[in-house]
């Protein structure tokens, strides 16, 4: 789970460390108060206007402003506030920003990069820190690695003042600056794995004019599977950065990813339905969405899938591709009669059910009424339905 | 010869009295799998399916029964505790079927897993299946037919998918194994193809793999140097939307490539028999194996 940085800049002060801070404002009349309000707070005449929205690179896409005075601020807060924001993290059509960061501003000295997270290789949490701040990490890893320090951390145990240490001097902190880093690398480790993040990133943490260490930015990413543990960030969640189709879906258990095809696919277990989608391509096809039903997959469900799916109105044909285990083919078979006669059939439907109970499924569909397009096997499911869309 | 377990393990069904364990331990014994006890904390004294006794934990239920092997359908909150709970009495081999255990809990699980030295395989996996002599998951086993092949696969259903490639090309299976799609999980490809690589029984071994993580690659990398036996490849999500799983800063540990071309180049130059298709899985071991 994603949260703004508004809301992770919030976690990190609860941890004591050092942030940029700032306050939050939804609409226009409220922006000139707010200005008003971070003037005084944090004593500061100049500031930094924040597209808040769930996506990296904001800055590229001018959705940071640095504002010298109150009216530059109120000017930039006008214009972020509703834009279209694209940066090279939201896709082609860019996300519209409904929340605006009003913060106080730092004389930048020097820009690092920090960030936590799971190195499954090592099956360790893996800290890194660079002199490189400020810029595209990626790059930095990939042209100058060596820019780059890493230290694993051993499960079970806190980052290591020796370990924190060796990060904070590969960053060329020295004296009282060195003893401050240590202490905020062991707090971000402590945030990290206490608030179960599978992400946390400082980019860029800064040295300042004044020689303070502060969090500029920060991103932290969250593992779904612990949030029960999390009612405080659970309440963060902002619906309206999510796609609302595959908001739906997960209503109903339906993991479902749009992309952009026309061939609809529904497919049991992650696997199968990403090789469903590798076989409708490589059969000349453009698969338009990702959906896994599930181990516990019933007439309902189907019903359910096939909603989904058929709101895309890009979809041409559908592919139900089901290897049933525990999943019984009849009641998939008798769920695709249902769906067909309740919600009709505008587009082809092709059907290779395999596994449990599959011959009785495929009794089920040949007795209906409805018009599907039945397959023998995962090749032949492909072509069919690539056929289909090419008519 | 097979891998890991055989007609001779004796199992333990961790959770066995709720709703999934009770369905799934039925099923096991359907296929003819040697379960002698259930763990069930607090009903321990019960007895179930008629000759199956419940303790109130492995360490009992291992006293008593001396089972080697366990199978975990405990939920997701509990079950790193499960896992921990059955390497801490050495059950040499642990199977954890449950999906949705948080990660940092089993960066621990693990860890001491390996310190007790004994081979976990999953979380979020279908388990593992030696045709015709144990069970212990959740596949269709009637699907599987006695054989010389060994299946390795990070997801679910894409082994059935495989398993019934392979029978349709009269190629049957020593053991296939789910090791789970989880960022931790216990043994990993590479772990997996040692142990086909030393059981005489196994001929040939298909490995499926997906995008995310670079186990494939350590996998490959492994097997050019130590493989004798030829490895059919395959891996889901050369049409997956690049960004979707995973964040930036876990791209940058690897050096950034994860994708399935990059996977599927690797692991061809390491003499694997890659497979561009899903459905030329069985097709090609049939051809490799005859060659």
């Amino acid at each position: 789970m994603k949260i703004h940085e508004y809301q992770a800049k919030k976690i990190l002060k609860n941890y004591e460390i050092p942030i940029q801070d700032g306050y939050t404002f939804t609409s226009i009349e409220k922006a000139e108060e707010t200005i008003k309000k971070v003037e005084k707070d944090f004593n500061t005449t100049d500031f930094v206007v924040k597209a808040q929205i769930h996506a990296g690179g904001r800055g590229k896409g001018g959705g940071v402003k640095y504002s010298p005075n109150f009216d530059s601020a109120l000017e930039n807060a006008r214009n972020i506030l509703g834009m279209n924001l694209i940066t090279p993290q939201t896709g082609k059509n860019g996300k519209l920003v409904n929340k605006v960061f009003i913060t106080e501003a730092y004389d930048i000295s020097k820009e690092y990069y920090v960030a936590i997270t799971l190195d499954r290789e090592k099956k360790k949490d893996v800290f890194m820190v660079s002199t490189e701040g400020g810029v595209n990490i990626e790059e930095v890893a990939k042209h100058t690695p060596e820019k780059i320090t890493k230290i694993w951390v051993n499960p079970n145990t806190n980052l290591e003042k020796m370990d924190a240490e060796k990060l904070a001097v590969s960053l060329g902190f020295n004296d009282e600056l060195k003893a401050e880093a240590v202490k905020i690398f062991i707090k971000l480790y402590k945030c990290y794995t206490e608030m179960d993040c599978t992400i946390l990133e400082i980019n860029p943490l800064i040295k300042s004019d004044s020689n303070e260490i502060i969090a500029l930015d920060a991103k932290l990413n969250f593992d779904s599977n612990a949030l029960y543990r999390h009612q405080d960030i659970i309440s963060m969640r902002d619906l309206s950065e999510e796609d609302p189709m595959e908001i739906e879906a997960n209503k109903f258990n339906l993991n479902y990813i749009k992309l952009d095809g026309n061939v609809g696919c529904m497919v049991n277990g992650a696997g199968l339905a990403m090789a469903t989608m590798d076989i409708i391509k490589l059969s000349g096809g453009e698969p338009a969405n990702f959906l896994d039903v599930g181990g516990a997959a019933n007439a309902e469900t189907i019903k359910n899938g096939f909603k989904i799916i058929l709101k895309d109105k890009n979809v041409k044909a559908v592919l139900i591709n089901i290897f049933g285990g525990i999943v019984r083919c009849d009641r998939v078979a008798n769920g695709v009669v249902e769906a067909v006669n309740e919600l009709g059939l505008k587009v082809p439907v092709v059907v290779r059910l395999e596994g449990t109970n599959a011959i009785e499924a495929k009794d089920i569909l040949s007795k209906s009424n409805v018009k599907i397009i039945p397959a023998d096997n995962f090749h032949d499911a492909a072509l069919k339905v690539v056929k289909e869309v090419l008519k | 010869m097979s891998i890991l377990i055989n007609k001779n393990s004796k199992i333990i069904v961790q959770g066995i009295t709720g709703s999934e364990g009770s369905f799934h331990t039925q099923q096991m014994l359907n296929y003819g799998t040697n379960i002698v006890a259930g763990v069930t904390p607090g009903k321990g004294g019960q007895t179930v399916f008629e000759k199956i006794p419940v303790f109130d934990s492995v360490k009992d239920a291992k006293n008593e029964t001396k089972a080697n092997a366990s199978i975990i359908f405990v939920p997701p909150k509990f079950a790193a505790d499960a896992i921990i709970e059955s390497a801490k009495q050495k059950i040499n081999t642990i199977v954890c079927i449950s999906e949705g255990i948080p990660v940092r809990d089993m960066i621990k699980a693990k860890q001491i897993v390996d310190d007790n030295n004994v081979n976990l395989i999953g979380p979020n996996c279908p388990g593992i299946i030696t045709v015709d002599e144990c069970k212990l998951g959740i596949m269709p086993g009637f699907i599987a037919k006695k054989g010389n092949i060994g299946v390795i696969s990070k997801s679910g259903t894409l082994t059935y998918e495989a398993i019934d490639q392979l029978v349709k090309n009269n190629l049957g299976q020593t053991t296939a194994l789910g090791i789970g799609g989880d960022p931790i999980i216990g043994t990993d490809m590479r772990k997996a193809l040692q142990l086909f690589e030393d059981d005489d029984e196994t001929k040939g071994i298909v490995l499926i793999g997906e995008i995310g993580g670079t186990m494939e690659i350590e996998a490959a990398k492994w097997a050019k140097d130590n493989a004798t036996k030829p490895i059919v490849g395959f891996i889901a999500g050369q049409t997956a939307p690049p960004g979707r799983r995973m964040g930036h800063a876990g791209a940058i540990i690897s050096g950034g490539d994860e994708t399935a071309i990059a996977k599927m180049k690797i692991m061809k130059e390491c003499g694997i028999h890659v497979c561009e298709s899903p459905s030329n899985i069985g097709k090609k071991m049939k051809e490799v194996i005859e060659e």
